[in-house]
């Protein structure tokens, strides 16, 4: 991916909104978007993990993606979408506010994330795109589908 | 040429090859005169020798075709068979072993093979250069025995139908040959060549037989020469000419073929000899097809098969899964609409899914032969090292399983097996002092069980030392000291199976390094199996183990907690039960239930499983599934069951792993998700 910017200058995400943010996720780590459906929750699980969907005969785990980074939970609506995402093995779904653009963005338009953007820590971003007029965060998606996380949590709850 | 893509059949046929010579060279030693059992071995190597040098493993190829030289001289009487050079061909199957292990993991097959070789040819040399001097002054002295030889050596490939060919063209006024072929050391297309060969000599008669086969020359699988049974009207100079035309042949010889009746006009008085006893090998021969006969038959009662890759299997599982989703679906649909041709057809199409589901779940079914294959060989070698004495009696080979399960039941199967060698038969004096038999016997059983598969390793050893066992595990803390005296045999037992805990004296490298048997006892609860043991003192210790026939559909029963669905597996059902709530009694702050005279705890799926409350249930009643691991009891407290279903297993995937009490998920039939619930986790 790295090599492609380089070549490119320009990096394709897809944009999705989280209380008053606008986020971005590179579009090669994107599966689907899907509508909300039935959710089945899976017990002792992280308060984050709502639970698993058939997502065409595949059992994929979904998280909320607000609850993962620490703000207020509110109810699904209309617009609510789930991302699916894939890093690695790994196949998640995310659920965000809304989902709406798909963009490119200058590589050299995205600065390092500063300590803390939106109340989600730097940790979990790979930067911040500035546009003419707007602000984009980039997920590292690595780091939000950590499992290291969750099994500390287990840890802790257990 | 690529040959990758062939490289997954050569490692499959490879190993399918050393299981039998290994078999086989198991069944020689016990009956070293039987040539039909070298003759088996013979095939398998040649075939390994043939496989390998094609794909380019050359340590294999030269160590193959030295092992397949003194196989040959064995098959042919010019070599007795001695426990040395059984022990050479061990261990050069033990090195081939080693190298097809080596391709497997991405090696190139590679390994030194200069000692053995050296040893298979000295063996070769020894007899050769004895049996040549033999064989040289009985021919001068026209000895019978000589001719027998040398004859039967050339004769013995022509089947009777060659020979019956032979015969009549004979009687036609054919001339008949023997033509050995060698090709030049530097020719390149050794196969253009060999057809050119074949094409003269196709112009002028008939090729009858060729050694190697037609295919294999033409497949460039033969060393530099190959040999001929050629029939002709032709002259032999006329013949010998022809081919000596072609060029990079290096040479032809040419020998005329005698059929019953002695040559009148040999050319030399050595050959004179070899056609007698071809001759005199005739009826040899037709006697001979007997033996092959049996072993032709052999392979054909294996059955018509074809190989098909696990994978293309597995996509067909999952296939046939989705269908399974989806008549479920259709089913509860057929019920809403109620609709009487509907339901009939839906019906319909359930029995035959149902069939289908039987005949794919068997179709990857293999017997646990496959495992069992290399049991007698291992037990051979352990027992050598450990100077012990023992017999494996091996029931049941045929049952089938899965071939997920099959794969991963290997592994602990020799654990329990070298377990029982190590630990359980005695020494031969020791046996011997306890009034038993020198020789131990351990009992390999598999068998079939309502949905389940047995199988049990069986020793007639000492048995279990409860004192032992129970003194270890209070040493090294597995075992309260306070609550030792009140623990049955059955539960020191299975204390074997505490991680930590190993009852060897001595630490061999066999087992005994105290990371045995709970290791085992993991991996086959990962299969969804269990284990056991149970011991008699002085007769000998059993270890069960149980296994589910599949791993993909399994029958379950549906539950309903307040708004969630779960599935519990039929195989750890005992029972579902309705209770009133005043039956319910409490025990050490437990709620437990008196079952058939039986106190078992209860175990609200509600809370444990933190399910949020919808207000469903009744408030008198309660409905409970007991479910059972080994022989503890478990009542699981649900709200409804939903009723009996095949469910197909889903992981739920690498993101949650260690689940709780959760051991993966379903689809249903309205496309929604359904937990299956892991009833070990939940029974303490």
């Amino acid at each position: 991916m790295l090599e492609q910017k380089e070549i490119t200058g320009e990096v394709k995400v897809i944009v999705f909104r989280l209380k008053d943010e606008e986020y971005g996720v590179e579009v090669n780590q994107v599966k689907s978007i899907e509508k909300l459906e039935h959710i089945t929750r899976v017990p002792r699980t992280p308060k984050f993990v709502k639970g698993v969907i058939n997502l065409r005969g595949v059992v994929t785990p979904i998280i909320d993606l607000r609850s993962r980074f620490g703000l207020e939970e509110t109810a699904y609506g209309e617009s609510t979408r789930i991302i699916i995402v894939g890093v690695g093995e790994l196949e998640v779904g995310l659920i965000v506010d809304a989902a709406n653009d798909v963009i490119d963005i200058p590589v050299d338009a995205i600065e390092p994330p500063p300590e803390v953007v939106g109340g989600v820590e730097a940790a979990y971003l790979r930067g911040v795109a500035k546009l003419e007029k707007r602000l984009l965060i980039l997920l590292n998606l690595d780091k939000v589908l950590s499992t290291e996380e969750i099994k500390q949590l287990d840890a802790l709850e257990g | 040429m690529d040959m990758n893509q062939y490289l997954d059949m050569f490692i499959e046929e490879s190993k399918e090859h050393l299981q039998a010579i290994n078999a086989n060279l198991l069944l020689l030693e016990n009956d070293p005169e039987n040539i039909q059992i070298v003759n088996e071995i013979f095939r398998s190597a040649h075939t390994l020798k043939g496989m390998s040098a094609t794909m380019g493993f050359e340590d294999m190829a030269s160590l193959t075709h030295e092992t397949e030289n003194v196989l040959d001289m064995i098959r042919n009487h010019k070599l007795t068979i001695t426990g040395d050079i059984m022990d050479v061909i061990f261990q050069s199957v033990d090195l081939i072993e080693g190298m097809v292990m080596n391709i497997v993991e991405g090696g190139d097959g590679s390994a030194d093979v200069s000692a053995l070789v050296k040893k298979l040819r000295a063996i070769v040399a020894g007899d050769f250069s004895a049996v040549e001097t033999a064989a040289a002054a009985e021919a001068a002295a026209e000895a019978p025995a000589g001719k027998e030889a040398a004859g039967s050596e050339r004769q013995h490939n022509l089947d009777e139908f060659a020979l019956t060919v032979l015969k009549q063209s004979k009687e036609a006024g054919h001339n008949l040959f023997w033509i050995k072929v060698t090709l030049d050391e530097g020719c390149v297309l050794k196969a253009a060549r060999a057809y050119m060969v074949f094409d003269q000599l196709e112009s002028m008669g008939d090729v009858i037989k060729s050694t190697p086969a037609v295919e294999e020359i033409e497949n460039e699988r033969f060393d530099r020469s190959f040999e001929l049974v050629y029939v002709t009207m032709q002259p032999a100079d006329k013949i010998r000419q022809t081919i000596a035309n072609i060029s990079e042949i290096r040479e032809v010889e040419l020998e005329p073929l005698q059929l019953k009746e002695p040559a009148a006009k040999a050319e030399q008085e050595v050959k004179q000899a070899k056609e007698q006893a071809a001759a005199s090998a005739a009826p040899a021969v037709e006697k001979k097809p007997e033996a092959p006969a049996g072993g032709l038959k052999k392979v054909s009662t294996a059955g018509k098969t074809i190989r098909v890759d696990i994978e293309r299997l597995d996509v067909l599982m999952n296939l046939f899964s989705e269908l399974v989703i989806d008549r479920g679906r259709l089913e509860q649909l057929a019920r809403e609409i109620g609709k009487s041709e509907l339901q009939e057809t839906v019906e319909h199409m359930s029995r035959i899914s149902g069939d289908l589901q039987n005949i794919i779940l068997t179709m990857r079914m293999v017997p646990v032969e496959q495992v069992f294959n290399r049991f007698p060989r291992m037990i051979r070698d352990l027992a050598k090292d450990l100077n012990k004495k023992v017999n494996l009696e091996i029931f049941g080979a045929e049952t089938e399983l899965d071939r997920t399960v099959i794969d991963e039941i290997g592994d602990p199967l020799v654990h329990l097996l070298r377990n029982s060698l190590d630990h359980g038969i005695e020494s031969p004096a020791e046996r011997k002092k306890a009034g038993k038999p020198e020789e131990g016997t351990i009992f390999l059983r598999a068998y079939h069980s309502g949905n389940h598969v047995f199988i049990e390793v069986k020793d007639d050893g000492a048995g279990i030392n409860k004192e032992k066992v129970l003194k270890k595990a209070i040493e090294r803390g597995i075992v309260n000291p306070a609550n030792a005296d009140s623990m049955t045999d059955k539960q020191i037992y299975e204390l074997l199976f505490a991680s930590g805990l190993s009852t060897a004296e001595v630490i061999s490298d066999i087992s005994g390094r105290g990371v045995g048997l709970d290791v085992v006892k993991s991996k086959i609860e990962s299969l969804g199996g269990s284990v056991s043991v149970d011991s008699v003192r002085g007769q000998g210790t059993t270890f069960l183990i149980q296994l589910p026939l599949t791993l993909s559909i399994i029958s379950a029963m549906l539950v309903q907690v307040q708004n969630e669905k779960y599935a519990v597996p039929l195989s750890s059902i005992i029972e579902t039960a309705v209770f009133r709530k005043d039956q319910i009694m409490m025990a050490h702050r437990q709620q437990v239930i008196d079952f058939r005279g039986r106190v078992v705890p209860l175990v609200s799926l509600q809370d444990i499983f933190q399910v949020p409350d919808a207000g469903v249930g009744s408030d008198d009643e309660v409905a409970v599934v007991i479910v059972r691991k080994g022989e503890k009891m478990a009542g699981l407290v649900v709200d409804s069951f939903i009723g009996q279903q095949e469910i197909v297993l889903k992981s739920l995937g690498k993101y949650l792993v260690n689940v709780f009490a959760i051991s993966g998920a379903t689809i249903l039939g309205d496309g929604q998700v359904a937990l299956i619930i892991d009833c070990n986790a939940l029974i303490k």
